[in-house]
C-alpha cells in the first residue's frame, strides 16, 4: 500500500536533494522516450547541455531567454509571497514594453544617457499601473486577483496588436510603402538600445543585471523593512493584519504594482536589450509571463533562487531551439521540456510530504494536531 | 481498549492506555489540552491506529482500517469542529455517506428520510428541521445534528469531544439531558473534557490522562473536583486567585463608553447606547451569553468596528472609530476571542509574533528597517518573563499549545504598558495550569494600573476577577452591579433578559 504524508517538518537537506532528484527522474523519463523514438538519449542530453550552457555563444543566447524570465519570475515572487496571486505578468510585460518603446520614440534624438533611464522607469511605471487596477480592485472591492490579472492579459495582448496591426498609432512605422501594407512597429534608434555588459566573454543583457540587483532588493524588502514585515503578516492571516492595524487594502495595491512594476521591467528590457521595436507577435508567442509563474514556483519564491532556476529554464528553451531539425521534431522538444518542468514540480511534493510504503503508522489528515501534541 | 500506544514523530500521545466503557454509563475522559484524550479517541474511531495494543468491542477484537469500519461497529464521534456539509439539508446530511434501506438505488427519498429524522430528533429532545440547510443554523443546533447523524447510523457508543466548548450553559444543559435519554436506553457515551465542574455534573464515571499515560477510573459519586484537579496536573490546583478590590472613586477613568451604537457583521443592532466607564486598575467584567454584542463591545473598544453613533475615549481623549492603528496608538491592548486566526499570525514565528504591534516602532524598526537582534532579544526575553515554553524564539506560532499562544498574545498586549486591556474569552479552551497564568498575568497587570474590560462567558471567572460586574444582553447593558453586592440568581436573570 502506498500512501501520501504530510511531513511535520521540512528538513533542510530535502529542499536541495529533492530537486536534484526530480532532475534525475526528468531524464530517466526523457530518456525512455528518446529510445522509443529511435534518438540517441546520451547525444541528445549532451546536445541539449552543449548549446543551452556550453558550446561558444550559447551561455549568451541563454541570457536572452534568462533576462525575461528572470524579472518575470521576481513579479511571481514578489505577489505570491504576501499571497497576492498576480497571474498577469504577460500583460504588465506588454505594457512595460509599450511604455518603454513609446518614451524611446519620443526621445529618439537624445542621447543614451537620457533615453534609457527613461525606458527602465517608463517600463516600471506601465506595468506597475497595469497590475495596480487588479490589486485596486481586490483592495476595495473583493474581486479575485486571479482572474482579473489573467484578464487583463488578454486585453494587454489585443491592445499591442491593436497599436501595431489595427491602428495608425504612434508605435507603427508608416514611412514606407511596405510598412504601411505589412504593419510593423517603429525601429527605436541607436541610442535606446541598452549596453550589454562582457563578462569573461559573455554578454551579459543589461536586464539581466538590473534583475540581479531587483532580487536583492526583493530579498531585502521582505526581509528587514516594515513594508515585508507587513506584507508577510497580510500573507499569513489577513485578520491578524487588520487586527495589528496594518492598513491591508493600500498594501494589497502596493505589492501587486510592486509585482507589475517587475515584469513592465521584463517588457522595457524586451526592447532595450533585444527587440529594438514592439512586436505584438513575437511578444505574445514567448509567453514570458506565464513562465515566469513556473520560475518563481520553483524557486519557492525565493528571488536569489529565482535567478538560478531562470538561467536554468533559460538554457532549456534556448537549447531546445536548436535540438529541433529534421530528424528532431519541434513537438520532441516539447515533450523533453515539459517532461523536466512536471519532474521538477512533481517533486515539490516531496518536499512537503512523504510517500510511506506498506502498513502505515499512523494516517493524519489533521498534522497540526499532533505537532501540537508534541509543542504541549 | 486495552495497552494502547500511539506515537509521533518526536512524541508519545498515547502510552499503554488502558479504557473501558459500559453500557449505559457516560464515561468521561478528563486531562488537560495534548494529554492524549483527543488520540484516543480517534484510534478508537479508526482515524489512527495504534502502534501497540487492542480493542475490543462487546468482548470482540476489532481492527478498524478506517473511521467505516468504526462506524459498522456501532462507534459514532462527534468531532470539536463539526463535519458537515453547509450547502445540504439537515436531513441530507445524515444519509450523506451512509446506505441503508431508505436509499433504495441512486436515488434519495427525502421525505422518508425526513420523517426518520424527526422521529429521532423528537425522541431524544433535539429540536432541529431536518429541511433546514445547515448554514442556517445556530452551533449548538449544528452539534445536534452531528449527534442525529451518529445515531442515525446506529451508534451504540457516542464519543463527544469537548462538546460544550462552542455552546452557550443553556445549550448544554440540554445536551447533558439528551445525553442521559441515551444512556438510559442502554448506550454508552464518552464525553471528552477538561472542565472539571462539567465532568461533575454529568458523567457516571471519570477516566484522566496525563501526558499520554493513565492516571486513572474513578467513580464521579466518590470524587471531588479537587481530586479529579490534582489528577489532571499532577498537583493541587485550585482557582483561589481572587482580585483585591480597589476604592475606585480615587482612581482616573480610563475608559469611557457613551453612547455607543454599533452595527453586527449582518448588518444588524448589535450594540444600543452602550454607557460603560471602566478605571485604572479595576476589572470590569461583561457577563452574558454569546452572541448579545460581546464580540463587537471589544471590536469598537479595540478599533476594529465602525461606530455608528456615540464616543468611545481613553483617558479623556475620543478616539478614532474603525482604526486599529488608532487604538494602539493609544495604549489600547486587545486579546480577541479568535487567538489563533486573529490575534497572531499563525506561521509566523514567535519572535514576529511578538513585535506584531511594535515593529513600526524604533527600538524594532528605526527608519524603516527592522532589526533582527533586538527581534530576536525581544522574544527571549518575553519567552522568559511570560514563561512561554517552545523549542525557540524561531518557532512558527501555530504549533504552540493554545496556553502558549495565549501566553505570546498577552506578553505582546502587556509588554507595551497598555492604559486599557480588552480582554476577550481569555481563558476559554485553556487547561487548569494555562488558565490559572493566563488569570494572574490579568491581576498583575490591573494591579499596575491598567484598566482592564474582561468578556467571558464563564460567570465563575467573573466573579473571581472583576471588581463590577456588567450584563450585556441583546446589545444593552442590563445593569452594573459591584462584586460584593453581587448575587448569581440576579446576574442570571439580566442575562436571560428578565431583569
Amino acid at each position: 500500500m502506498i500512501r501520501i504524508e504530510r511531513r511535520l517538518r521540512e528538513s533542510r537537506w530535502l529542499v536541495v536533494a529533492v530537486p536534484i532528484g526530480s532532475l534525475i527522474g526528468a531524464v530517466i523519463l526523457s530518456s525512455i522516450i528518446l529510445l522509443a523514438t529511435g534518438h540517441d538519449p546520451l547525444a541528445t542530453w549532451q546536445r541539449l547541455l552543449e548549446r543551452g550552457f556550453f558550446s561558444e555563444g550559447a551561455f549568451s543566447a541563454t541570457l536572452v531567454q534568462a533576462t525575461p524570465l528572470l524579472l518575470t519570475g521576481l513579479a511571481a515572487a514578489a505577489a505570491f509571497r504576501m499571497q497576492t496571486w498576480n497571474i498577469g505578468a504577460e500583460g504588465q510585460l506588454y505594457l512595460g514594453a509599450v511604455g518603454a518603446s513609446g518614451i524611446a520614440i519620443a526621445l529618439q534624438s537624445q542621447s543614451a544617457a537620457l533615453v534609457i533611464p527613461a525606458m527602465v522607469l517608463a517600463g516600471l511605471v506601465t506595468g506597475a499601473a497595469w497590475a495596480a487596477i487588479p490589486g485596486a480592485l481586490r483592495a476595495f472591492f473583493r474581486t479575485n486577483e486571479i482572474i482579473t490579472s489573467l484578464m487583463l492579459n488578454y486585453v494587454g495582448g489585443l491592445l499591442i496588436t491593436y497599436l501595431i496591426f489595427d491602428s495608425h498609432s504612434y508605435w507603427r512605422e508608416l514611412s514606407t510603402f511596405t510598412s504601411r501594407v505589412f504593419p510593423q512597429g517603429k525601429y527605436l534608434s541607436p541610442s535606446a538600445a541598452w549596453p550589454s555588459l562582457q563578462i569573461a566573454g559573455i554578454g551579459v543583457p543589461f536586464g539581466f543585471f538590473i534583475g540581479m540587483f531587483a532580487a536583492a532588493g526583493l530579498w531585502m524588502l521582505y526581509r528587514s523593512t516594515r513594508f515585508g514585515f507587513e506584507a508577510r503578516v497580510i500573507g499569513d492571516s489577513r485578520s491578524a493584519a487588520h487586527y495589528a492595524g496594518i492598513r491591508t487594502r493600500r498594501k494589497i495595491v502596493a505589492v501587486m504594482a510592486l509585482s507589475g512594476a517587475f515584469a513592465g521591467l521584463g517588457g522595457a528590457s524586451e526592447i532595450g536589450d533585444f527587440r529594438h521595436v514592439l512586436d505584438p507577435r513575437g511578444l505574445q508567442q514567448a509567453s514570458f509571463g506565464y513562465g515566469g509563474i513556473v520560475v518563481a514556483a520553483l524557486a519557492r519564491l525565493n528571488p536569489f533562487a529565482v535567478i538560478v532556476v531562470a538561467l536554468l529554464l533559460g538554457g532549456l528553451s534556448n537549447g531546445g531551439f536548436s535540438l529541433q531539425g529534421a530528424d528532431f521534431p519541434a513537438g520532441l522538444v516539447g515533450t523533453l521540456q515539459g517532461l523536466i518542468l512536471f519532474c521538477a514540480l512533481a517533486g515539490e511534493l516531496l518536499v512537503h510530504y512523504k510517500i510511506r510504503l506498506g502498513r502505515p503508522a499512523g494516517v493524519s489528515h489533521k498534522p497540526a494536531d499532533a505537532a501540537r501534541v508534541g509543542a504541549a | 481498549m486495552r495497552g494502547i500506544t500511539k506515537r509521533f514523530p518526536g512524541v508519545v500521545a498515547n502510552e499503554q492506555v488502558d479504557f473501558e466503557a459500559l453500557e449505559g454509563e457516560i464515561h468521561a475522559l478528563l486531562g488537560e489540552n495534548g494529554a492524549g484524550k483527543s488520540t484516543l479517541s480517534n484510534i478508537l474511531t479508526g482515524l489512527y491506529r495504534p502502534d501497540e495494543g487492542e480493542i475490543l468491542v462487546r468482548g470482540n477484537p476489532v481492527a478498524f482500517h478506517s473511521p467505516r469500519d468504526a462506524i459498522e461497529a456501532g462507534i459514532g464521534m462527534v468531532h470539536q469542529h463539526f463535519r458537515l456539509a453547509a450547502s445540504f439539508t439537515v436531513a441530507e446530511n445524515l444519509v450523506l455517506g451512509h446506505r441503508d434501506a431508505a436509499d433504495r438505488g441512486f436515488l434519495l427519498e427525502p421525505r422518508v428520510i425526513q420523517g426518520r429524522v424527526a422521529e429521532l430528533a423528537r425522541r431524544y429532545r433535539m429540536p432541529v428541521d431536518p429541511g433546514a440547510r445547515v448554514w442556517q443554523l445556530s452551533v449548538g443546533e449544528q452539534q445536534r445534528v452531528e449527534i442525529l447523524k451518529a445515531l442515525y447510523r446506529g451508534a451504540r457508543i457516542l464519543i463527544l469531544d469537548e462538546p460544550t466548548s462552542l455552546l452557550t450553559p443553556q445549550e448544554s444543559k440540554n445536551l447533558f439531558e439528551t445525553l442521559r435519554l441515551m444512556v438510559a436506553e442502554g448506550r454508552t457515551v464518552i464525553f471528552i473534557s477538561h472542565k472539571l465542574e462539567e465532568v461533575m455534573a454529568v458523567s457516571t464515571r471519570v477516566t484522566v490522562l496525563r501526558q499520554g499515560k493513565l492516571i486513572g477510573t474513578v467513580l464521579t459519586k466518590e470524587t471531588n473536583p479537587r481530586q479529579l484537579a490534582r489528577m489532571m496536573v499532577g498537583r493541587d490546583v485550585v482557582f483561589t486567585q481572587k482580585k483585591e478590590a480597589v476604592a475606585q472613586t480615587e482612581r482616573d477613568v480610563v475608559l469611557d463608553l457613551r453612547g455607543v451604537t454599533a452595527l453586527s457583521d449582518l448588518g444588524t443592532l448589535a450594540l444600543q447606547k452602550v454607557d460603560l466607564t471602566v478605571h485604572a486598575g479595576e476589572i470590569v467584567g461583561i457577563a452574558g451569553v454569546a452572541g448579545n454584542g460581546q464580540r463587537e463591545l471589544a471590536e469598537v473598544i479595540t478599533g476594529m468596528r465602525r461606530l455608528t453613533s456615540g464616543t468611545v475615549s481613553i483617558a479623556g481623549r475620543a478616539m478614532r472609530s474603525g482604526d486599529p492603528l488608532a487604538a494602539i496608538q493609544q495604549s489600547v491592548s486587545h486579546v480577541p476571542e479568535d487567538r489563533m486566526g486573529t490575534g497572531v499570525a499563525p506561521s509566523l514565528s514567535i519572535a514576529d509574533n511578538l513585535v506584531l504591534k511594535s515593529y513600526r516602532r524604533a527600538p524594532i524598526s528605526p527608519q524603516g528597517w527592522l532589526r533582527a537582534g533586538r527581534i530576536r532579544a525581544n522574544a527571549v526575553d518575553l519567552m522568559r518573563r511570560f514563561n512561554i515554553s517552545a523549542p525557540g524564539p524561531q518557532t512558527p506560532t501555530r504549533l504552540l499549545s493554545g496556553g502558549n499562544v495565549q501566553k505570546v498574545l498577552l506578553a505582546r498586549e502587556l509588554s507595551s504598558r497598555p492604559k486599557v486591556l480588552v480582554a476577550a474569552s481569555p481563558t476559554r479552551g485553556l487547561d487548569v495550569a494555562a488558565t490559572d497564568a493566563v488569570r494572574g498575568l490579568l491581576l498583575e497587570a490591573a494591579a499596575r494600573g491598567v484598566a482592564i474590560l474582561l468578556i467571558s462567558e464563564d460567570l465563575d471567572e467573573i466573579l473571581a476577577l472583576a471588581d463590577r460586574i456588567a450584563v450585556l444582553y441583546g446589545g444593552r447593558i442590563m445593569g452594573v452591579v459591584e462584586r460584593q453586592k453581587a448575587v448569581v440568581e440576579e446576574l442570571g436573570l439580566m442575562m436571560a433578559g428578565a431583569a
